[in-house]
């Protein structure tokens, strides 16, 4: 009897007492966080991100960091110490973004940029700093910004049309549909790597002989595989799925002694001069200007030259032109030399551009080339001229309203509706179509 | 060398879910290229469509999974509509460049950052399999016998894909043999001819793209239930991987894709594993592991010149019914 009444006595005590404890480890709780980190966000997980963003040894207030990986967001602004902490529920790799708008003006990320890649250690927890320094920020108006994108996607567009003039020549000479040019792209460039960086010569020199190969290797495909099918009398369609299977064979040949990663060849990334607005590094100059004249030397080509004017003649219709007395044969084999050539330049080029030289570099490029070719009429040298640069200025113009990894899917959708509205191309005839 | 673990791998692939979607994406692409000479180069696409439809669908909005596997047919749909278009009217190679563009924009599209609330950008989408796993009839436990044993949800998923493997196949078949497919095999032999005798060449070719493309939508699903939906797996490779397997059993028949998937997958993981071995064991010391794996796909890539080459029928085709005889 006497036990339950004490016990009944102390429950409301001991309530009593947890309630009160519970309250003093709350107000504790939030007390401490308050103090230490006024936005912290995702308490309730073990594993933490955290930062301190100081500019001159000054905290900086209210700057917005964002959290994004392994399915989970979560954002946050610094305190008045400039500090942040973001909880994350596993350990794993983390997008670290600082939003720059909210920094104060005059400062901006000095390096590595405002969005940061990090793993977690063995540890719990991560720090993230960045790196700020004095600048001004990028408040280019919208015109600089055209202008420079304009010769940003002209110089594209050229080097495009290397590689897209090759495509339709061979197009035109034989009815194949080349997807093994993407390869014979990558291929100039892989050739300027291995005979500038690790053979160390000079790079001038590195890529005359890597358009020479690529002229050789483009004489031995027609040798070997091209010449011997045609001969055989193989149609149009085979052909192109060949040529799909010896674009995937050369690709990861190429993976194969080469490797996954991503090189540069000398001179990448030499600084920017400036004309006004525009920003141009002295690469981009020279591959204009080199595009330029290649192009000029091509169309001298086709049109004043004897040989020329037999490639379009064997272009336009190649039984008559065999009638009248050109070496057909002979034509096709020049147009992969010269095509493969081109394309070895564009490679470079496009090495250059992107910057970087890897393995599959030409394929990520190959449908833009093909795009460019069905804008301008397929078989139509000069329509692939046209296609190249439209193709090439609308992708880089493209990324003043589009986010920059969507710029290919403006270029493509172009290309879709150029087919319902002109579908024989800018240059082509209707007769082509089919 | 474990030659057991080799054979075992192998065979397993043998009634993967993997080796099911993509025979049911050949089956499709049979009925375009190989019955109707239409060169779809975009069944990655289609496939892409089928596998995100069904999984934003229940992890966006909840759908049940027949809901789920409706919106993914009816993107297809739409998506064989947009394609058709502009190209049926045109030359052969005119499809094939647009339908290869027009699977990299679906494939962009669900990679760019833009809509990684929805999509997952690069990263992709997973969790989605409770709502399937939650119609398995299977008691807990395991099934089968040898490399063939599984769990319940794995031989529940295997028993579901290949039925409709078999199911499409059964379809096919019959379809092939009726009015519409001697159109259909009309328009792969002489389009004008066909449209002497009164047809709508384009119509029959719209809904020859729509069902191929609703197959490889299908096939998609089938595909991503047994892994998450990346879309770096749905490159142009695939498309190529598919036309490998459709050359190699046979383009303008039933049973080509099914087998032909079957030996592709079976021999890939054979050589897969031997090539692993041997380079583990030390018997190629001019090769590391990873370059073993790249062999592979310059296999793949001489194995597509080879049979065009020299078998363009495949093995169970006739060299009557060829779609490339132009």
């Amino acid at each position: 009897m006497k036990s339950t009444l004490t016990a009944q006595r102390y429950i409301p005590r001991m309530l009593a007492i947890l309630f009160v404890t519970l309250l003093a480890a709350l107000t504790m709780a939030t007390f401490s966080v308050s103090s230490a980190h006024a936005d912290e966000v995702g308490t309730e997980f073990e594993f933490t991100i955290s930062g301190n963003v100081q500019f001159d040894g000054e905290a900086l207030d209210g700057v917005a960091i964002a959290v994004d990986g392994n399915g989970y967001q979560a954002d946050t602004v610094t305190d008045a110490e400039g500090r942040w902490a973001i909880g994350v529920p596993e350990k794993g790799t983390y997008e670290v973004t600082l939003d720059e708008d909210t920094l104060p003006e005059g400062v901006v990320v000095a390096e590595g940029g405002n969005v940061i890649d990090t793993e977690f250690g063995l540890t719990d927890r991560k720090s993230v700093n960045f790196f700020l320094g004095e600048g001004t920020r990028n408040t280019v108006s919208f015109f600089d910004q055209f202008v420079n994108r304009f010769f940003n996607g002209l110089n594209f567009g050229l080097l495009l049309a290397l590689a897209a003039i090759g495509v339709s020549l061979i197009f035109g000479t034989t009815g194949l549909s080349n997807f093994a040019h993407a390869e014979l792209i990558t291929f100039g460039a892989l050739m300027t790597l291995v005979f500038s960086v690790t053979l160390g010569l000079p790079v001038w020199l590195a890529i005359l002989i890597a358009i020479a190969l690529s002229g050789a290797l483009g004489y031995s495909l027609d040798a070997v595989l091209w010449k011997p099918l045609r001969r055989k009398g193989v149609a149009v369609i085979p052909l192109m799925i060949v040529s799909i299977g010896l674009s995937l064979a050369l690709r990861y040949l190429y993976q194969y002694f080469f490797g996954g990663s991503t090189s540069q060849l000398p001179g990448a990334g030499m600084a920017d001069l400036k004309f006004g607005p525009i920003s141009l590094s002295p690469i981009d100059l020279a591959s204009m200007g080199i595009s330029i004249v290649v192009l000029l030397a091509v169309a001298y080509f086709l049109l004043r030259t004897r040989i020329g004017k037999a490639t379009r003649a064997v272009s336009d219709n190649p039984s008559l032109a065999s009638a009248s007395g050109i070496d057909v044969d002979n034509v096709i084999r020049i147009v992969w030399v010269v095509g493969a050539a081109l394309a070895g330049l564009s490679g470079v080029l496009w090495a250059y551009f992107r910057p970087g030289v890897s393995w599959d570099m030409g394929f990520q490029m190959l449908l833009l080339v093909f795009a460019a070719v069905t804008l301008g009429g397929l078989g139509t040298a000069f329509g692939a001229l046209v296609g190249s640069l439209i193709v090439g200025l609308f992708v880089e113009l493209s990324t003043l309203w589009l986010p920059s990894d969507m710029k290919i899917v403006g270029a493509l959708v172009i290309l879709i509706l150029v087919l319902l509205f002109r579908p024989q191309g800018i240059l082509g005839r209707k007769e082509r179509i089919g | 060398m474990d030659w057991g673990a080799i054979f075992n791998n192998a065979a397993v692939e043998l009634i993967s879910p993997t080796t099911a979607a993509y025979a049911l994406a050949a089956l499709g692409l049979a009925v375009h290229f190989g019955y109707t000479g239409l060169l779809n180069f975009g069944q990655a696409g289609f496939m892409a469509l089928g596998a995100y439809g069904y999984a934003i669908s229940i992890l966006t909005f909840g759908f049940p999974v027949w809901g789920a596997f409706l919106v993914g047919v009816g993107a297809s749909v739409v998506f064989a509509l947009i394609l058709g278009i502009p190209t049926l009217r045109l030359r052969a190679d005119y499809l094939a460049i647009v339908t290869i563009a027009a699977a990299e924009i679906v494939r962009l599209l669900f990679t760019t950052n833009t809509f990684a609330s929805v999509t997952g950008s690069a990263n992709g989408l997973s969790g989605y399999k409770n709502e399937f796993a939650a119609l398995n009839p299977l008691a807990d436990g395991t099934y089968g016998f040898g490399p063939f044993t599984n769990n319940a949800y794995d031989t529940w998923l295997r028993i579901v894909a290949w039925s409709i493997v078999i199911l499409a196949a059964l379809l096919v078949w019959q379809i092939m043999r009726s009015p519409w497919g001697r159109v259909i095999k009309g328009i792969r032999e002489d389009e004008d001819a066909v449209r002497a005798l009164g047809k709508n060449v384009y119509a029959y070719k719209m809904q020859s793209l729509i069902f191929g493309g609703v197959l490889g939508t299908i096939a998609g699903m089938i595909f991503a239930l047994p892994r998450a939906v990346v879309p770096s797996n749905y490159q142009t490779t695939l498309t190529f991987f598919i036309y490998a397997i459709l050359l190699l059993g046979g383009a303008a028949t039933v049973l080509g894709p099914i087998i032909g998937s079957m030996i592709f997958w079976v021999l890939l993981s054979f050589f897969s594993g031997f090539i692993a071995r041997a380079v583990e064991a030390g018997w190629l010391p001019f090769m590391t592991a990873i370059q073993g794996g790249q062999l592979r796909f310059i296999l793949v890539g001489v194995a597509i010149m080879l049979i065009v080459i020299f078998r363009p029928q495949g093995i169970f085709g006739n060299k009557k019914e060829l779609a490339f005889v132009r």
